[in-house]
């Protein structure tokens, strides 16, 4: 469970989220969604520690990030930024090998060498562990991140934007991926601008507008016309497809 | 205040700052002190105009305004090649030649190793400018020290000797050169002067300067060895001044208000003239200090240096 | 694996040579008298070749730092700053308090490469990683504003001797026993490194990666800043400042096995020595039994390696 209370946040003197209360439950994809500017980054870097708390009051799986010494942390959630460019040298299999870190520090015994084997397979890396991280395309560079914050074996895996520079069989076979992890107990959470990839994958929606929490429901209920008219502030047409909202956001 | 007021003003500026440095004190010995004072005079003169059009004639032509031919490496490509010169005649042999005769000689050096090698470098480079500037940086690290190394082979004793060209000084400009600096320095910018229209349409970009049917490549050959000979001068004559040209073109532009070169040439040699006159008054005498001016000069032009490089860039 | 292997026995046979190099004939002296030799061997031969190759490794080490810290292949202690500034801490402390036991004299001196490096870091924060040649430029022109500064002090001070052939060029031709030992401090500080490789190497992974891996990035930056601070200073004043050791030999090192800085450490600092042990000779023998400083040889070797490097076409597209 990841339970964010009264929490606001200010960068410099520009307010950006106001006390949000949140309840984020495991085992499902979770979507952060909203406009341009709604605190969706924002938020999840609070959620992942990455920048300090103002005010109020985060725990992750009963652990506050603010009090709990970061290397706990570490083996409850696993991050990816949203920029990934990695200026080392790396090969997939030593960068996959820095997701054991937390459990390890330095002393990597068996287990840890077969959860990055491990890793390597689900993400199907094998043919590519001893290539360099600057050899491969975007898409394989993508799936060798993961694959390290999966070897972290962590509750919580939280994405920042991770379609954005993604053509569209990579971004489907990351949500394919996400949903085998979800299938495995993990909890997901995403920010993501493609709405449509979250109504197709997401089990819950985050609305975020203006720094305040605007709805929590299932794709289903969310994605209404009505909503999404207010959220993105445009008019927008809903379909349904498959048992799934369509959104119509390019007409 | 009107555009048409700050040429003007600024030669009236330079007068009278010329004024105030030679006449003040003279006292008994007033012609050895005022040739004194002229050689020195004559000296800033020269190399302040030389430095100004080198500098802008190399922003058109590298199409960047925090790049100078200085931290490209020129100086230091001129004093590598003095060293080779006496590397390879000798010392004794090249304190033979004649002033003048060695002077022309590693000008002519000079103005052919910078075509080769920067003509090369705007050539390939100009998309990474960044790695450009870069580049032209560790070339000038690359010279100094070859320099250095010459010198150390030549006579291990005696490399001090050389090693002082490496700090600029206004007190070592030679009388004898001077005329000859100063005419070759005036026909350069009148050169600069008559191409004038020309490197307003350089200044374009490669494509819509040759579309508009300018003979690209001569223009820019024919503006880098300008660039060659000033430095050379302004290096002969008082040594490596890195960031007098930065300062001197960034002051200039919003003072000319325009980027055609005839008035920005001629604004920018009048502000290098008053601001090291003045400068050199200043320190010599109203601070009575034996003139570090040289080494303010390339402290605060670092630092504007600095600064404009990260300026926008920072967030 | 076998790369350190190789590179042992290249640094081992370069050590030979040094200890055979020299204004003296050892043989000669050997043969005449052994008392004289010996002494050549154990004040001067042997101090001297131990401190070039404590040297090269320590500053190659510490560039490897540098560049994790910075997220960027182009930099090193020589062209941040950190020489200079520590340069102005040691001529400070040498007008203030001439007096002042050596400990504190580099004390102070670290404390000011430090403070100059800290500061560097600060003003190039906000630079994206993408604009990759910004920072070692800014870097290179900051150490040029820097040195300026000492240089003009050194005049000022009358001191310009001093500074421009102690300081700001490196050489080891005035290392004998008893005026080294200091660098086996560098050495340690560089070993410290060696333990710490792998937070290091996360560091280098980004802020954000390195935060969710249960590192604490601001902490790793502290160590790897002293750690550069303490080798920069104990160089500078045992031997002058020593030029793109910390630069090359880490990007050559990267290229062919990568920045898995557990393995690559090791390797970085035997090529580190092996190169600046090279250079070394090289200088001593061009002009034999005149001496060129190795930071005159590195700054012409060194440039140009470091013009290579940033020219050379990827290996990769």
């Amino acid at each position: 469970m990841i339970r964010v209370e009264g929490v606001s946040h200010s960068i410099g003197r520009t307010p950006i989220l106001h006390d949000i209360d949140l309840t984020l439950a495991p085992g499902r994809i979770t979507a952060l969604i909203g406009p341009n500017g709604a605190g969706k980054s924002t938020l999840l870097s609070l959620i992942a520690r990455l920048a300090p708390l103002q005010s109020g009051r985060i725990t992750v799986a009963g652990l506050d990030v603010a009090a709990t010494p970061t290397r706990d942390l570490a083996r409850v959630m696993a991050i990816l930024p949203q920029s990934l460019n990695v200026a080392s040298r790396l090969r997939v299999e030593e960068l996959v090998a820095f997701g054991r870190w937390p459990h390890h520090q330095g002393r990597p015994a068996a287990r840890d060498r077969a959860m990055v084997d491990e890793a390597i397979e689900a993400f199907t890396l094998g043919a590519l562990r001893h290539r360099f991280l600057d050899e491969l395309s975007g898409g394989q560079r993508q799936r060798a991140h993961l694959a390290m914050a999966f070897a972290q074996e962590t509750e919580w895996l939280l994405l920042d934007e991770p379609l954005a520079a993604l053509d569209m069989a990579h971004a489907r076979a990351l949500m394919a991926r996400l949903a085998a992890l979800r299938d495995q107990g993990r909890g997901v959470v995403i920010v993501v601008h493609e709405i449509n990839f979250a109504a197709a994958w997401a089990d819950d929606i985050v609305a975020l507008k203006e720094g305040r929490v605007m709805a929590q429901a299932a794709p289903v209920a969310l994605f209404t016309p009505e909503t999404l008219g207010a959220l993105y502030d445009t008019p927008l047409r809903v379909e349904h497809f498959e048992g799934r909202p369509l959104v119509l956001n390019h007409l | 205040m009107a555009r048409r007021l700050v040429l003007p003003l600024l030669a009236l500026g330079l007068l009278a700052a010329t004024a105030a440095y030679l006449l003040p004190g003279l006292g008994q010995k007033w012609q050895f002190v005022l040739s004194l004072r002229a050689t020195r005079l004559g000296g800033m003169l020269v190399v302040g105009a030389a430095i100004a059009v080198a500098t802008v004639l190399f922003q058109t032509v590298s199409r960047n305004r925090i790049l100078t031919p200085q931290i490209m490496g020129f100086d230091a490509l001129f004093i590598l090649l003095q060293t080779a010169l006496v590397a390879s005649l000798g010392p004794v042999g090249f304190a033979g030649l004649p002033d003048l005769a060695k002077f022309l000689a590693e000008l002519a050096l000079l103005v052919g190793a910078s075509l080769l090698l920067f003509g090369t470098l705007l050539g390939r480079g100009t998309e990474d400018v960044a790695r450009m500037i870069l580049t032209g940086v560790i070339l000038g690290i690359l010279f100094r020290s070859a320099s250095g190394f010459l010198a150390r082979v030549l006579d291990p004793n005696e490399f001090a000797v050389v090693q002082s060209q490496v700090v600029a000084s206004f007190s070592r400009v030679n009388a004898s050169l001077l005329p000859w600096a100063a005419g070759l320095t005036g026909l350069a910018i009148l050169a600069a002067l008559r191409m004038a229209r020309q490197l307003d349409v350089l200044a374009l970009g490669r494509a819509p300067a040759v579309s508009l049917g300018l003979r690209h490549d001569l223009v820019l050959s024919l503006a880098l060895i300008l660039t060659a000979v000033l430095v050379a001068v302004a290096t002969a004559m008082v040594g490596p001044m890195a960031f007098l040209g930065l300062i001197v073109v960034a002051l200039a532009r919003p003072l000319a208000g325009t980027d055609r070169h005839a008035p920005l040439i001629a604004v920018s040699i009048l502000v290098s003239c008053l601001l090291l006159v003045l400068g050199q008054t200043l320190f010599e005498r109203v601070l009575a200090r034996q003139s570090p001016l040289p080494a303010v000069i390339e402290f605060a032009g670092g630092l504007v240096f600095f600064f404009l490089l990260l300026k926008g860039r920072v967030r | 694996m076998r790369l350190w292997l190789a590179l042992g026995l290249v640094l081992a046979a370069l050590a030979v040579v040094s200890l055979a190099t020299g204004a003296a004939d050892l043989g000669v002296a050997l043969g005449r008298d052994g008392s004289k030799a010996a002494l050549i061997f154990w004040a001067s031969r042997l101090p001297r070749t131990l401190a070039v190759m404590l040297t090269g490794a320590a500053l190659a080490v510490s560039g490897v730092v540098m560049q994790q810290i910075l997220r960027n292949r182009f930099v090193e202690p020589g062209t941040v700053g950190t020489g200079e500034s520590a340069a102005l801490g040691l001529l400070a402390v040498t007008l203030i308090a001439p007096a002042a036991p050596i400990w504190v004299k580099m004390a102070v001196t670290a404390l000011a490469g430090l403070a100059g490096t800290a500061l560097f870091l600060r003003l190039v924060r906000g630079i994206p990683p993408r604009e990759v040649m910004l920072v070692p430029l800014a870097g290179l022109v900051w150490s040029g504003v820097l040195g300026a500064m000492v240089l003009h002090i050194g005049w000022q001070t009358d001191l310009l001797q001093l500074v421009q052939v102690w300081l700001m060029t490196g050489e080891f031709s005035g290392v004998i026993a008893g005026r080294y030992e200091l660098l086996w401090i560098a050495g340690a500080a560089a070993a410290l490194a060696l333990f710490a490789a792998d937070r290091f190497a996360i560091l280098g992974l980004g802020e954000g990666l390195a935060t969710g891996l249960g590192l604490k990035p601001a902490a790793v930056m502290r160590l790897g800043l002293v750690v550069v601070s303490v080798v920069t200073a104990l160089v500078m004043a045992t031997v002058g400042m020593v030029p793109f050791v910390g630069l090359v030999v880490p990007n050559i090192t990267s290229r062919i096995m990568g920045d898995n800085l557990r393995r690559s450490l090791p390797v970085t600092a035997l090529g580190g020595a092996a190169l600046l042990l090279a250079c070394d000779i090289a200088g001593r023998l061009v002009i034999h039994p005149y001496e060129v400083p190795v930071g005159t040889v590195l700054g012409v070797v060194g440039t140009m390696l470091f013009l290579w490097l940033l020219w050379r076409n990827p290996r990769h597209g």
